[in-house]
């Protein structure tokens, strides 16, 4: 089966070894995986903005992209889920695009699901150990039913302690673009969920989304904490030391 | 004031912050509570047929509202329809002209706050008195409500005593009972003393022309079968077709606002005082105001007149839960009064209302009926950039972005410059603490330096090495 990897444009510009980690945790399920060179973004950014013909155009280039593709893979919830459950909207009433984005949604998953509910992956090349908490992504819970699926995949490991925090499925206070418009808001909810992570007492806060990451991660240092790793679920799973 | 002036504001005080960090996740639990004791399965069927008989009523309208006002009036209330709030505070004005009233006491309208009728009926020499207890809290310090079903959870313990000693004329009370029973002491007076009952309207029924009406406070009984006269003011989208569908729709309320079985109080008001009848009113009004809701009718956000005002989706909303309702600007707060508060006021009045949400979800999948709340902020948005409403920078951003995005090599180039730049001014723990032209990512956060280079880079490296070396590296 061929699996086309989409990085996602975070991945590509801020951090390449969950990318890297995504594809060898595919590999690892046996697929066969391609990485398309000319991949940039899933056009979300410009659909939550409201810019119709920007996310369009891209989605266009992303279907071409990844047709050939009997899954397509993202090691994020938010985009996987543009693919998954928002191309449609962008064709409405148009028969031959509108055929092309929902037969590419339906190949479309987040990386734990496609692990567990596809690959049924049971062996991980990890050696991670620590106590970790779970921040559940908006768009992967909501959007893609991600809850059960990485924690089924961290229990496989057996020096992994995964102690749940309280409202772990309260956002983050990322939401893109809201990030850097209300700032503040966004700090103070990111403040809530450093607060909860705190109280957890784990080594790490494990997630799937590197828009929350960031969100979490500049809040947590913010604060001052500079210990609370801060982790993708990829990294977790195919951890080396 | 924009949203993100009042929610700095909001942010920066103290004590509104530890009473909305007190408020958190409360009625969210319960609804949590209430929804599993239902049965979860039993209870999203609930939200599917309540959310089927909301869309009934508003596809069809008119003719609902049409058999409303037939068997309303054929049991001999008055039904008068306003286009908007000033047609509202006309009508009740009038009436009040006409019967002569002084003083109306009134329990939980939030289409009153909309059409301003405090203020209204003040000017004209009615007095208003609140008989909500939080409402009465808010009335007294003159201020807007900052929560649909809970309109003075802005206000600590203290504040309330400080309003009832000022207010009351009497020593300062702090025990939370004493205080309750002193409110209760006054308000009985009013409820003896008044000639006009305003009410607000949970649900028309079309086909008995009844108002159904749920309070915790018993305030909406005393209010509506007291005085004389009772005008039931409220939106003309609250129509349902039957009695069968307000029981469904009353299993759903309570539940998702409070996380009650059922209120206190649930009444269905048919009528004025009959013959044989020991209380009610003599004379029975209502006002049913259009105020904006038919803006909504046959586009794109017509899901949004489904609402039925359970507050739900500012109990699980995190934005508002941060900054509480007074950020909002208007009588509406959370994600459905970003949606209403636009449509209602005017999109170019309430520029950053749609922006001002993360999207995040948990509005709607915690609404009754279903309301996709987080797709009708997203559909406002792109109005706004189609009305040219966003800020310039913030369309040629994002245009920019696009194109960069279209082009790969572009974007390549692009991503492999802004790793340097970044890595440049990340400090020696791995952050940036100030990044250039930001709006306001580094206010309260520090953002986190990339790696090295781009995965795109990496990936090429990586692909070439292997080419030299005939065989297949283990990525790491």
């Amino acid at each position: 089966m061929r699996v086309g990897l989409l990085v996602t444009c975070l991945v590509d510009l801020m951090r390449p070894r969950i990318g890297f980690a995504a594809l060898e945790l595919l590999e690892a399920a046996g697929f066969e995986v391609v990485v398309p060179a000319t991949q940039t973004c899933c056009g979300q950014p410009g659909w939550n903005s409201g810019d119709r013909a920007s996310a369009r155009a891209l989605a266009e280039k992303l279907i071409g992209e990844f047709e050939g593709c009997d899954y397509v893979v993202a090691p994020s919830g938010s985009c996987s889920g543009m693919v998954k459950t928002h191309y449609n909207d962008l064709f409405p009433g148009e028969g031959a695009w509108l055929e092309r984005a929902e037969r590419l949604a339906a190949r479309t998953w987040e990386l734990t699901d496609v692990l567990v509910n596809v690959a049924r992956l049971d062996k991980l090349p990890s050696r991670f150990t620590g106590s970790v908490t779970y921040h559940d992504s908006c768009s992967g819970l909501r959007e893609m039913g991600v809850k059960q699926q990485p924690r089924t995949l961290l229990s496989k490991l057996p020096g992994v302690e995964l102690r749940e925090m309280k409202d772990c499925e309260v956002c983050c206070g990322f939401g893109g673009t809201f990030s850097v418009k209300f700032g503040e808001v966004s700090a103070a909810m990111a403040d809530a969920k450093c607060a909860h992570i705190a109280a957890s007492g784990t080594e790490a806060v494990v997630l799937g989304d590197l828009g929350c990451m960031l969100n979490i991660e500049g809040r947590l240092r913010r604060r001052g904490d500079g210990a609370t790793r801060v982790l993708h679920i990829a990294e977790v799973l195919t951890y080396e030391k | 004031m924009h949203f993100r002036q009042r929610a700095g504001r909001a942010l920066a005080d103290v004590k509104l912050q530890s009473v909305m960090k007190r408020f958190g996740s409360g009625f969210a639990d319960k609804r949590a509570q209430a929804r599993a004791a239902f049965g979860v399965e039993l209870f999203e069927r609930l939200r599917d047929e309540g959310a089927r008989i909301r869309d009934r009523a508003i596809e069809n309208l008119d003719v609902w509202l049409l058999r409303f006002e037939a068997e309303a009036e054929r049991r001999g209330a008055t039904v008068l329809w306003a286009k908007d709030s000033a047609e509202a505070c006309e009508h009740v004005l009038r009436i009040c002209r006409e019967h002569g009233l002084k003083k109306a006491i009134k329990s939980k309208s939030m289409v009153s706050e909309e059409a301003g009728l405090n203020d209204a009926l003040e000017a004209n020499g009615v007095q208003p008195v609140e008989t909500d207890l939080g409402e009465y809290i808010i009335q007294l310090a003159r201020e807007a409500p900052s929560h649909i079903i809970a309109p003075a959870i802005h206000k600590d313990k203290e504040q309330v005593s400080d309003l009832f000693a000022e207010h009351h004329g009497k020593p300062r009370l702090t025990d939370i009972d004493e205080l309750t029973r002193e409110a209760r002491l006054m308000l009985r007076e009013h409820f003896l003393s008044a000639d006009l009952g305003i009410s607000g309207g949970n649900f028309l029924i079309a086909e008995t022309g009844s108002v159904a009406i749920v309070t915790n406070e018993g305030n909406g009984r005393m209010t509506t079968t007291m005085p004389k006269v009772h005008i039931a003011v409220t939106g003309i989208e609250k129509v349902i077709p039957t009695l069968e569908d307000l029981s469904l729709l009353n299993r759903l309320l309570p539940r998702s606002a409070t996380g009650q079985a059922i209120e206190n109080y649930f009444s269905i008001l048919t009528g004025p005082r009959g013959a044989n009848d020991r209380d009610g009113p003599a004379h029975m009004y209502f006002v049913l105001v259009d105020g904006g809701r038919t803006n909504f009718l046959g586009g794109d956000l017509q899901e949004m007149v489904r609402c039925i005002r359970s507050g739900a989706c500012k109990n699980h909303c995190p934005v508002y839960q941060t900054v509480g309702g007074h950020a909002y600007g208007w009588v509406y707060p959370g994600p459905m009064g970003s949606v209403l508060t636009p449509m209602f006021n005017g999109l170019e009045n309430a520029l950053d209302l749609p922006q001002a949400a993360t999207l995040c979800g948990a509005c709607h999948v915690a609404c009754p009926v279903k309301i996709p709340l987080p797709e009708l902020l997203r559909k406002l948005r792109e109005k706004q950039v189609e009305q040219r409403l966003r800020p310039w920078a913030e369309r040629a951003g994002i245009r920019l972005w696009a194109f960069a995005a279209m082009h790969p090599w572009l974007y390549a180039l692009g991503t492999k410059i802004a790793v340097r730049v970044l890595r440049m001014l990340s400090s020696s723990t791995g952050v940036i603490h100030k990044l250039p032209f930001d709006p306001g990512w580094t206010l309260g956060r520090d953002f986190p330096a990339p790696e090295r280079k781009t995965f795109r880079e990496l990936y090429a490296e990586q692909r070439s090495e292997q080419g030299n070396l005939g065989s297949r590296v283990t990525p790491s």
